[in-house]
């Protein structure tokens, strides 16, 4: 197996937040001891729920937050702790689309512009080249030359997230960093964006690290899932392991939770609804992160956190992982059934 | 069993200076009492605009509701003066949004904003009513209820401020509650908790329900009946297990393929081409056209009428029988 091309270890993002007056200075745990790698030409799938660390995690990938510990490698070059020199090349390395078309694109630049920008950052191109590299870039994405003098407000969401995720190819990157890349746009639209990040992919051969919620996605894009839960890893498994078999409750719960139109008449459906919210990440709950939410919770559970373990080739965050048939089954129409095969 | 809602030949128009605004146009559908009933539709389709008309909050100008009728318990809704319609809004209609962040007024606590709704509607005193406000954050499990009826919006998660918005819904008894995307901006796990929700309580209080979505997920396992809408009309409706296991129109199944796909990474999801024509530049003939896989020369030119299959299940395609693989 090659060596991973980016390599996160013990990536931790603390935010400080004012306390009471004279009282204990607080931190928001948004990351803790994150660690994990793609591989080259892979699709590393984040999942979780809003404030898991998910989107932070993202931002440290390409620099936009710096982590309060660990490290992240790329390709040799440390991302963390960058010399000048590292610090202008790590564009040309890792790319970051956004979830929000309408957010990430400035209204008052025209597609041209936007595009062309890291070309001319970088001196990717020279300036009378610039404009067929725009359209070369913009024909791969599926976006006519004749867009290119337009501005954002003129295209639809799924035209915006194709001219987003063209920017990001121009520096021709190693990686690019997805946050829900789809979830703002409308179903019949997605399916066309996700179809061409895998064409790309195949096409350039770069890795993603793709953030999602959505479980068709994962199953559709991803080499590898990783969960989170309020700021930390609690499965890490090959899709193959994940599809056949689910170790942490939590990942059980979200998977579970997501509706599935093929459920339709098939009476109430048996997922597992958990009770009550993700508590504060300011004061993450004792023992394991997930004891207050969690069906299957002992008292150890309250009282020790449980490492992140090897069970069998995965990683998971749970002191039961290692029994058989934990957790148990929710129902024959899981999304992630039992025994199903890698394909 | 009599519908409790009837629409009939709606349509809502928006006159701008590039032209008219056909949001809705000539849309039917009957809601009977206890069922759920979903609008489903992409952004631009319509269904936000139908309950809007339905709630008679399309500000006019620049809205108008150009045709049709919406019966409620015998009277027709499009005439009722506004001091009527307001009797009915809130009271025996209400209405759950997307956003409850938006939704709620952020300078006042939630308690004093459900025992509004309760003394604009009810002979309850204030303190009657900050009662009855308890009972009913009680009855959408909001934990700790007394205290939480002195909190402010802000104090609250997301998921709490829908159930927050949704017993301030219930307060009154409505006969229909129209709930507009209501879990599209919560976590999955909170989204399941609202469905679950929102389903006990229409069992429990025996209240229809219009369900607008663009999440097949949802209304697969919420619903009883779906009205599917594509660009401000409607284009198929039947039984949610009908319309699921055999949908009639290539809009429809395109939209029933992406949902249910289940292959890995070697496979291209299915998609459907192209996206929804601009709203002042529909074709001609039939809106979905240009994106359709089946469409022939005719569905570009002749727009398609709805044809009827069985009882409460229709489509509006000109090639209901050639389409059908």
């Amino acid at each position: 197996m090659t060596a991973p091309l980016l390599e996160v270890e013990g990536v931790t993002k603390h935010y400080a937040v004012r306390g009471a007056l004279f009282g204990e200075k607080k931190h928001v745990h948004a990351l803790d001891d994150v660690s994990l790698s793609v591989r080259s030409r892979q699709t590393l799938a984040v999942v979780g729920e809003s404030g898991c660390g998910k989107t932070t995690l993202a931002r440290c990938l390409v620099r936009l937050v710096e982590p309060t510990r660990g490290t992240i490698r790329l390709a040799g070059r440390n991302l963390t702790n960058p010399s000048p020199a590292e610090k202008r090349e790590i564009p040309r390395l890792i790319q970051i689309v956004f979830q929000d078309p309408y957010a990430s694109l400035n209204p008052r630049r025209t597609i041209f512009q936007t595009v062309g920008d890291p070309l001319r950052l970088h001196q990717a191109a020279t300036r009378s080249q610039r404009r067929e590299k725009v359209a070369s870039l913009l024909a791969s994405v599926g976006i006519g030359p004749q867009l290119m003098d337009r501005l954002p407000h003129e295209l639809s969401g799924g035209q915006r997230q194709r001219i987003a995720i063209s920017r990001a190819l121009a520096v021709g990157p190693q990686v690019i960093v997805c946050d829900e890349p789809v979830s703002a746009l409308d179903v019949s639209v997605q399916a066309q964006v996700i179809n061409l990040l895998k064409r790309l992919q195949a096409e350039h051969g770069m890795s993603y690290v793709f953030i999602t919620h959505d479980l068709r996605l994962v199953r559709s894009l991803a080499d590898t899932v990783a969960v989170m839960y309020l700021g930390q890893i609690v499965e890490l498994a090959e899709i193959g392991d994940f599809k056949a078999r689910i170790k942490h409750p939590y990942s059980q719960a979200l998977f579970s939770a997501t509706p599935q139109a093929a459920r339709a008449g098939a009476g109430k459906p048996k997922r597992i609804v958990l009770s009550g919210d993700v508590p504060s990440p300011i004061d993450p709950p004792s023992g394991c992160r997930f004891h207050t939410r969690c069906p299957y919770v002992q008292s150890i559970c309250r009282e020790s956190e449980p490492a992140l373990r090897p069970i069998g080739t995965r990683l998971v965050r749970c002191h039961f992982a290692d029994q058989a048939g934990f957790p148990p089954e929710p129902a024959a129409n899981s999304p992630f059934p039992l025994g199903e095969g890698d394909r | 069993m009599s519908a409790i809602l009837s629409v009939q030949g709606l349509s809502v128009h928006f006159p701008t200076r590039q032209g008219v605004v056909r949001a809705v146009e000539d849309v039917s559908f009957d809601i009977d009492a206890g069922e759920t009933l979903a609008l489903v539709g992409e952004s631009g389709s319509g269904k936000s605009t139908v309950a809007a008309a339905i709630m008679r909050i399309i500000p006019s100008p620049p809205g108008i509701i150009a045709a049709g009728r919406i019966e409620f318990e015998g009277r027709d809704l499009v005439k009722l003066p506004e001091n009527e319609m307001r009797r009915v809004r809130g009271s025996r209609i209400a209405m759950i949004f997307q956003d409850p962040m938006m939704a709620l007024n952020p300078v006042h606590t939630i308690g004093a904003q459900i025992v509004e709704a309760l003394t604009l509607h009810t002979n309850l005193t204030r303190r009657q009513a900050l009662g009855r406000a308890v009972e009913l954050l009680e009855l959408v499990r909001v934990p700790a209820p007394a205290t939480r009826v002195g909190q402010y919006p802000h104090n609250l998660s997301g998921g709490m401020r829908q159930r927050v918005m949704i017993a301030m819904a219930l307060a009154c008894d409505p006969r229909l509650l129209i709930a507009d995307e209501p879990t599209t901006a919560l976590d999955v796990t909170i989204q399941a908790q609202v469905l679950e929700l929102i389903g006990e309580l229409k069992a429990k209080l025996g209240m229809a329900v219009l369900l607008i979505t663009h999440d097949l997920g949802v209304v697969g396992e919420t619903a009883d009946r779906v009205v599917v809408m594509y660009a401000g009309r409607k284009v198929e409706e039947g039984r949610v297990e009908e319309v699921f296991r055999a949908p009639l129109h290539p809009y429809t199944r395109g939209l029933m393929r992406v949902s249910d796909f289940e292959g890995g990474t070697g496979q291209a999801m299915p998609e459907i081409p192209g996206t929804v024509p601009s709203p002042f530049e529909m074709p001609s003939g039939c809106a979905f056209s240009a994106r359709c896989e089946v469409a022939v020369e005719a569905c570009g030119a002749t727009r398609p009428v709805l044809v009827v299959r069985g009882p409460a299940r229709s489509a509006a395609c000109l090639l209901l029988d050639e389409g059908r693989r």
